[in-house]
């Protein structure tokens, strides 16, 4: 599944975007990270990666801190910007596709991006809004959610489970293709995790694209179709799952 | 679609601002107090030195809206809401708009107290030509907020962000700060001066128009990771 195909530097492009999003004509069925490297100054916290993400594949991108899992979310999320190689979408660049791309894509990251002040109703009406999703798929969101009956309460107020099931609601909203999901599970009770589990296979299983940062090797185990294994940035393997993800891990990664 | 998102970041801001009032009461007190203390130093025996009021009503403007560009865009750093605004499908310029419209307006506010509390404390006819004196509080707000919120949002992520935005805003603030004191000079001189304002006017208007094309121009690249 690793595609190795070399490619010109992508350099940002300085517009002054005042147009209206251009739309994406049809939904992307693959996501290409092809030969991608990414430089913080002198650290390279991504070297000539490949990977490609296919419609309906839950990826677990499975690595020990520092490895480079955000900075590839960040990537994917069209947030980061490739200091070599190319993100493709469907076979276009983020560039070509535009705002509309955006419209595709949804994220969980290990901050909630949620505003503490504005209650949880506000919070998903206002993104909801962002993204042009009617006021009755905030309500079902607030009710997958299960914080319908605190929904006007402020989420300054919610304990870390709660806000990590909004946040989870909030990233989905607009019924994204690319579900980029950064630890998900942190400060969720068996309940909740069981209900975001569920969430990824159904997302998964009406062909979008997943892929799932996560330190949990127990919880990734039985969920992830294909393991990402990395380390220093660079991908160790790309392999359909298999029983016994955390002796793979250990014996490709080093340990668990 | 632009304006949309835009209103809708402004509405957000307006909302959280309501129900918190955090950045408003901070910014508020600080002007004031800092107009309080300018008129103890500046006004002997009832006598104000001349044109201090000028200077004084643009000095608690800058102050206060570096404190609350600070504020404005520490709120999107907490929980990393800047990077969700720049992932929604909406030109990211329009975001930029949204929160400087945002600043516009906490500044306007901020405005209708100074400048009348700068008229009683320093006995000077700020008032004597009122839209004019409007239209050079909306261009000289407009082009803080313009640059501002430009800094503001490239530092949110620096870790000496309170340090590095009054560094890079003051200095690039200078023509606009010297364009509104000459301006509110000429409207408080006996008499007034409105052709002298209105030149003044038109010169921070200006500078309004090629500090927001730049700025435009290079929110999306700087925003990039």
């Amino acid at each position: 599944m690793t595609i190795s195909v070399p490619s010109p530097p992508t350099a940002p492009v300085w517009r002054l975007s005042l147009s209206p999003p251009k739309a994406v004509t049809a939904d992307f069925d693959a996501v290409s990270l092809l030969d991608v490297s990414r430089h913080f100054g002198r650290r390279r916290a991504i070297s000539r990666l490949s990977l490609t993400v296919n419609s309906g594949d839950i990826v677990g991108l499975l690595g020990p801190n520092g490895a480079g899992k955000s900075t590839l979310i960040g990537l994917l999320a069209t947030l980061v910007v490739p200091t070599s190689g190319e993100v493709r979408f469907g076979g276009e660049t983020a560039q070509s596709l535009g705002t509309g791309l955006r419209r595709r894509l949804g994220l969980l990251a290990h901050e909630l991006h949620l505003y503490p002040e504005l209650s949880a109703r506000q919070n998903l009406q206002f993104f909801g809004r962002l993204y042009g999703v009617s006021d009755q798929r905030v309500e079902a969101g607030l009710t997958r959610a299960g914080i319908e009956e605190r929904a006007d309460d402020d989420v300054a107020g919610f304990s870390r489970g709660m806000r990590q099931r909004l946040a989870l609601e909030r990233a989905l909203l607009h019924d994204p293709r690319l579900v980029l999901l950064d630890e998900p599970f942190t400060g969720l009770d068996d309940r909740a995790v069981g209900i975001v589990l569920d969430r990824v296979r159904e997302l998964a299983a009406g062909g979008a694209m997943v892929v799932l940062a996560t330190h949990d090797l127990d919880l990734a185990d039985g969920l992830v179709t294909r393991v990402a294994l990395v380390r220093d940035g660079r991908l160790l393997a790309d392999e359909a799952a298999a029983a016994g993800l955390r002796a793979r891990y250990r014996s490709v990664v080093g340990h668990a | 679609m632009f304006l949309r998102t835009a209103l809708l970041v402004l509405r957000k801001d307006f909302t959280i601002e309501v129900k918190s009032r955090e950045i408003l009461y901070t910014t508020l007190l600080f002007a004031l107090s800092c107009v309080l203390v300018f008129s103890i130093a500046f006004v002997k025996e009832g006598e104000p030195l001349e044109d201090a009021a000028a200077g004084i009503l643009w000095i608690a403007i800058e102050f206060a809206g570096t404190l609350a560009l600070g504020r404005t865009f520490e709120r999107e750093r907490y929980g990393e809401t800047l990077r969700a605004l720049l992932l929604a499908p909406a030109p990211r310029t329009a975001i930029y708009v949204g929160k400087m419209l945002g600043i516009v307006v906490l500044l306007g506010v901020c405005e209708l107290l100074l400048v009348p509390l700068v008229a009683l404390l320093f006995r000077s006819p700020l008032f004597a030509e009122p839209v004019l004196l409007v239209a050079l509080l909306l261009t000289g707000t407009i082009g803080f907020a313009v640059v501002g919120s430009l800094f503001a949002a490239m530092l949110v992520r620096a870790r000496t962000r309170d340090v590095m935005l009054p560094i890079l805003l003051y200095p690039m603030t200078v023509p606009l700060m010297i364009a509104g004191v000459r301006g509110t000079v000429a409207l408080t001189q006996t008499p007034a001066d409105p052709t002298s304002a209105i030149m003044w006017i038109g010169l921070l208007a200006c500078m309004d128009t090629v500090f927001l094309v730049l700025a435009l121009w290079t929110f999306e690249p700087v925003m990039t990771e």
